[in-house]
């Protein structure tokens, strides 16, 4: 099982220009951090991003729309980056946004092998607009359709080199349902072990999903917003 | 008046044992500091995880535990992590029994406007639109007018819609009210120091007043 390369270059290697790329996390949390900044690095432009958010300015997928790569988001909520926002009144960047459970269940049809979804979200709102509408058990549905990504970009807390992975926490998210619905799925991990020492009946995505996978390094795993409570 | 801290106090009394309950950002985070003694509440957090727990203590944050707000938490003994399909799974499959979230306006029957303000406010919508779509029992929690004074309880929403036909229940600074199947607002309950007659003033869209209104019990 060839899955293994050495970095985040390597692994991002044939991302071309115009892709449609998926990139895990929810906030800063669970990012791939490692391939965004490869992803920087090798400057691709053109992109259309399938991620809940867009980072902060100069964290996540932030860094990318500051070097004017992203030709399109689809997000559900965009709220902490400012240069995101500036750049979606200003008409610069294409924006879809999309309810997060619709995103989620979008990302999750396309690794299940259905073509579509139908949801009751965005119902009687601008969301449904242009969509077909369908009448189950007297309730209203929107039909939405399973995304279709070049690559998969997913973090991961562990895997093994056959490309199982496990999560940690709520770094979750997004990750295990982008991770089944990439043509080509790439994964970081915190730490790459070898077959045998991840228990299979606690793997969370199983390896046939992943194409490439490779050890991480340095992850900052910004906090986005820091809350404690008093010590009484 | 209620303050924000009031109006989450009063939503917490409709929080019932064994359930499982959705809470928002803003006003709706406090619900939870309000949570009667003796019931047993689980909170989901949409980002994947049943059980969450009150913040940490200082220096004891963990980056990959945080909420829908993006703020570190802790989770609690009994807690469960998932993916964000499974979590609006079982948003959409009504297993999680009460949301509670805030709103900018509310119709009377029921429409919710609470994430964009066409030119401004373009953040997005995020869990909302699959939350009011799909729970039974929906709170919000909300300011009865806005800040020039004009009433956010309207016949019609002006703000684009998060959904339509799903509020039940409303808490703002001044009062308690139902939003009825066939339409209306009915006041339940009135905020201290608080009489009906401003709470007509307030409110823009159908309210019905039947028999003496009891302020609320704080």
């Amino acid at each position: 099982m060839l899955k293994v390369v050495s970095n985040a270059d390597e692994a991002i290697r044939d991302i071309q220009d115009g892709m449609t790329l998926m990139l895990g996390g929810f906030g800063l949390c669970g990012l791939p951090e490692n391939c965004i900044a490869a992803l920087v690095k090798k400057k691709v432009t053109g992109l259309t991003c399938i991620s809940n958010n867009a980072g902060v300015d100069d964290f996540g997928i932030g860094l990318m729309l500051k070097q004017r790569q992203v030709k399109k988001m689809i997000s559900s909520y965009v709220g902490e980056n400012a240069e995101f926002e500036r750049q979606l009144l200003s008409g610069e960047l294409e924006v879809e946004l999309i309810p997060q459970g619709t995103l989620a269940t979008r990302c999750m049809a396309a690794g299940y092998g259905m073509p579509a979804i139908f949801t009751p979200a965005g119902i009687g709102t601008e969301v449904a607009e242009g969509k077909e509408v369908r009448n189950f058990n007297g309730k209203d549905y929107l039909m939405e359709m399973a995304f279709d990504a070049d690559f998969a970009i997913v973090k991961a807390w562990k895997g093994d080199r056959m490309g199982n992975l496990v999560y940690r926490s709520t770094a979750r998210n997004f990750n295990p349902v982008m991770a089944m619905a990439g043509r080509v799925t790439i994964a970081e991990v915190e730490e790459l072990v070898e077959p045998g020492d991840l228990d299979p009946d606690h793997v969370h995505t199983p390896g046939i999903y992943v194409h490439r996978i490779f050890q991480g390094v340095d992850y900052e795993k910004r906090i986005e917003q820091r809350t404690v409570r008093k010590n009484i | 008046m209620l303050d924000k801290e009031g109006i989450a106090k009063r939503i917490a009394k409709e929080i019932k044992d064994g359930y499982y309950v959705n809470l928002g950002i803003g006003i709706p985070t406090l619900v939870a500091n309000y949570i009667p003694d003796g019931i047993n509440v689980v909170l989901q957090s949409e980002n994947g995880l049943l059980g969450m727990g009150p913040f940490p203590f200082e220096g004891e944050e963990d980056p990959d535990t945080i909420n829908a707000g993006k703020q570190t938490i802790t989770t609690l003994p009994g807690s469960a992590i998932f993916d964000s399909a499974m979590s609006f799974g079982m948003i959409r499959a009504k297993k999680v029994n009460l949301t509670i979230l805030g709103a900018m306006e509310v119709s009377e029957n029921g429409d919710i406007a609470n994430w964009k303000i066409p030119g401004k406010m373009v953040k997005g919508m995020g869990g909302a639109m699959d939350l009011v779509a799909s729970a039974e029992n929906i709170i919000v929690a909300m300011q009865h007018v806005n800040k020039a004074g004009e009433s956010k309880l309207l016949p019609n929403c002006t703000l684009p819609l998060t959904g339509i036909n799903c509020v039940k229940k409303i808490v703002t600074e001044l009062a308690v009210l139902d939003v009825l199947p066939d339409g209306g607002f009915k006041l339940l309950e009135r905020a201290p120091g608080v009489s009906v007659e401003e709470i007509k003033l307030a409110t823009a869209g159908k309210l019905l007043i039947e028999g003496e209104i009891p302020e609320m019990d704080t």
